[in-house]
């Protein structure tokens, strides 16, 4: 009777084309990236890159895959069936992260020591703009009607307005020490803006490019040195943000509307960075000292599993299967 | 895109109306007589701490450039037997805020002056423990870490690890001397003894008879945990390790040592802040380079946030709990408002890994953890910034 089970089980699992969604995991330290089964919570493939591997984003088809090797100073372009690597863009020394143009053609690049943001074009593979910032670029992020792209840069510790048509900057905003992460919100009527070492959140509003509110944060326990927010993502409808904050081992949970800080969630060590499942119901975030990744249940706000993946992990990214 | 446009515009306004800000910071060098050592394989570079100085200043000009603020640096270097106070009046004709590479008594000389009054003037050399309490100044900053900050964050370290029976060689210069007895001090602060110390008096070349004179020299310290080498000056320490009586790990200037900044740091971006140094100066970024570094970064990121060059303002600014600079130490850095010391973590290094940095996990402050390095608040006998 065992056996008939097992062989349903087999059939079931047979009938339906392997078709779990996936999310991948670039591994700074090890130079690849891990691949986990949101189904089975394992990870399943692991795929060698260029050397230190950190941000990493797909084609909105998801046809091929980005991933900057930092220390390779390449995008590598990625085939997700095969993990191999298709070529390199020319992405400036030092990539650290990227934005994909809503027009699935454009790479804008953080060029980490050269305080540059380079514009790939991913057809022609042709290096089509370099805009100076400020020292240490980092964050990126493009408006979704496409028109501005931002640039943080670390150590001046401002955001560049991007004026995608020009590549001129069209203005730059102070924010507080070491600004890491950027993201467009609510149509891209907001700009939100991590800062590390400031410990706090600054908010934009996109037409004016004036500060709209500032969150902080606080752990009981736990020094406001420590608690050094990093990556965040937003939930359905961009009510409630999850914020990485580094080497508190927390992710913070924020309400959009009323900038209030909900929770705090126990995850690995120095968190840095995030990706959703399809229906955003499962969180995955990356815990660079501990080497793993944390799964978290949005609606419970539950951490609940820890997967091992390679050596500091840093991205994430989610890919559909079917 | 029409909203767009009219964004730029509001914003180019802005910019032209923003008035320039032209921000002169001074970098004085006061050459001293260095003393003969036994090894030549480290000369100290001819640009220590200059270059630091040089890297701040681009880094200030990259943001400057974005805000319509410029940097200059005016430097000069006053060799041994010149004129420093001539220099340093003829810098502080020119700028309140200066950087100064000197000896303590060089530095109070210069922070005396009638020039120097209501100016900012940064340490970045001198680890002397009494500049930052009885001899403070109110224009005296200090961006290098004392003997005490050092000494402590070794301290916390072998009571980590229960390495309790400690034992010293001290060199017998003056630095020597004053950073063996901020050890001896800073042992007893953590409960800590150092049981036994002998003086390193020996005259000959230790680079070929070490081997025979260390077993004899350290046998008669019997049994140890832990064997702390006091030689600031760079001199005998590198001849102690393996040549013990007994084998022993060896801290301080040898061994497991308490730096500002080492090669090997390399978290919290600090790369980054290495790789710049490199590719600028061809060599490693020494502890000096980085204090002068965070001096003249420290005015950027004031006269950033304030849009201000004067020293009243950048001064109260840099007290205030609005000041934080990102020194790539994996904590804010912040000025202690009792004696005007920058507040760092230590890292703990050998010459290929960071071994530890402190504070360690479990020294606590009521405050701030960093505060359990070096001289806090209650301990300093400073009154300049009352």
């Amino acid at each position: 009777m065992k056996y008939a089970i097992s062989l349903i089980a087999l059939l079931a699992a047979g009938a339906l084309p392997a078709a779990a969604d996936e999310i991948w995991v670039t591994n700074e330290k090890d130079d690849t990236i891990s691949v986990i089964d949101i189904d089975t919570l394992e990870v399943t493939r692991t795929i060698e890159t260029g050397e230190r591997p950190r941000g990493i984003i797909f084609a909105h088809d998801y046809s091929v895959l980005y991933v900057c090797a930092s220390d390779s100073d390449a995008v590598q372009v990625i085939d997700p069936e095969t993990g191999e690597i298709l070529h390199d863009l020319p992405s400036g020394e030092d990539p650290e992260q990227f934005v994909l143009h809503p027009d699935n053609r454009h790479l804008y690049i953080a060029n980490e020591d050269d305080a540059i943001t380079t514009v790939v074009d991913t057809e022609t593979r042709r290096n089509v703009a370099q805009i100076n910032v400020g020292i240490e670029p980092e964050g990126m992020a493009v408006s979704p009607d496409g028109k501005i792209a931002i640039t943080t840069s670390e150590t001046t510790n401002m955001a560049h307005w991007i004026d995608t048509e020009t590549h001129e900057l069209f203005a730059n905003t102070l924010v507080d020490s070491r600004p890491r992460h950027a993201e467009f919100v609510k149509d891209g009527t907001e700009l939100w803006v991590s800062s590390e070492i400031g410990g706090t959140i600054s908010i934009f509003d996109v037409e004016t490019q004036a500060p709209k509110g500032k969150i902080e944060f606080e752990i009981s326990n736990i020094h406001p040195d420590r608690i050094q927010p990093v990556g965040f993502e937003f939930t359905n409808g961009d009510t409630h943000a999850f914020v990485a904050l580094g080497p508190s081992n927390h992710v913070a949970v924020v309400n959009a509307e009323t900038y209030e800080v909900e929770d705090y969630l126990l995850v690995g060590r120095r968190v840095w960075h995030m990706a959703f499942n399809a229906d955003r119901s499962l969180l995955f975030t990356t815990n660079g000292v501990s080497g793993d990744v944390t799964v978290i249940d949005v609606a419970k706000r539950k951490p609940i599993k820890t997967i091992k993946v390679g050596r500091f992990p840093w991205g994430a990214a989610f890919r559909p299967t079917n | 895109m029409k909203k767009l446009l009219l964004a730029c515009a509001t914003v180019l306004g802005a910019s032209a109306a923003m008035a320039e800000t032209q921000v002169d910071i001074g970098f004085l060098r006061v050459d001293v007589p260095q003393p003969a050592v036994l090894s030549n394989l480290d000369p100290i570079p001819e640009d220590e701490g200059l270059a630091g100085a040089t890297l701040g200043l681009a880094d200030n000009n990259t943001t400057g450039r974005f805000l319509g603020q410029t940097y200059t640096l005016i430097d000069q270097n006053v060799p041994v037997d010149g004129n420093v106070i001539a220099a340093a009046e003829q810098i502080l004709a020119q700028t309140d805020l200066l950087v100064l590479d000197a000896p303590a008594e060089v530095l109070l000389q210069i922070a005396d002056l009638p020039a120097a009054e209501g100016a900012m003037i940064f340490n970045a050399a001198a680890q002397d423990d009494a500049l930052r309490s009885d001899q403070c100044r109110a224009n005296l900053f200090h961006t290098i870490p004392s003997h005490a900050m050092r000494a402590d964050a070794m301290m916390q370290f072998f009571l980590a690890r229960r390495w309790d029976d400690i034992v010293m060689i001290a060199g017998t210069h003056p630095d020597d001397v004053e950073w063996a007895a901020a050890l001896e001090r800073s042992a007893k602060k953590f409960g800590l003894k150092i049981r036994a110390r002998k003086d390193w008096a020996f005259d000959a070349d230790m680079r070929r008879n070490a081997s025979q004179e260390v077993p004899l020299f350290t046998q008669d310290f019997g049994e140890y945990d832990v064997v702390i080498v006091a030689d600031e000056t760079d001199d005998f320490a590198r001849y102690i390790a393996y040549n013990t009586w007994l084998p022993r790990p060896i801290a301080g200037s040898e061994g497991l040592r308490p730096r500002t900044w080492a090669p090997v740091v390399e978290q919290w971006g600090a790369v980054q802040l290495q790789s710049r140094f490199n590719d600028q100066s061809a060599r490693d970024m020494r502890p000096r380079d980085y204090a002068a570094w965070a001096a003249v970064r420290a005015i950027g990121e004031a006269v950033t946030r304030t849009n201000q060059g004067d020293a009243d303002t950048l001064r109260a600014f840099m007290l205030s709990d609005d000041f934080e600079l990102a020194g790539f130490r994996g904590r804010p850095l912040t000025w202690r408002d009792w004696n005007g010391q920058l507040r760092q973590t230590i890292p703990l290094v050998t010459e290929r890994a960071v071994v530890a940095n402190a504070p360690l996990p479990g020294f606590l402050h009521q405050h701030n953890e960093l505060d359990t390095l070096g001289i806090d608040r209650p301990e300093s006998a400073c009154t300049a910034f009352n």
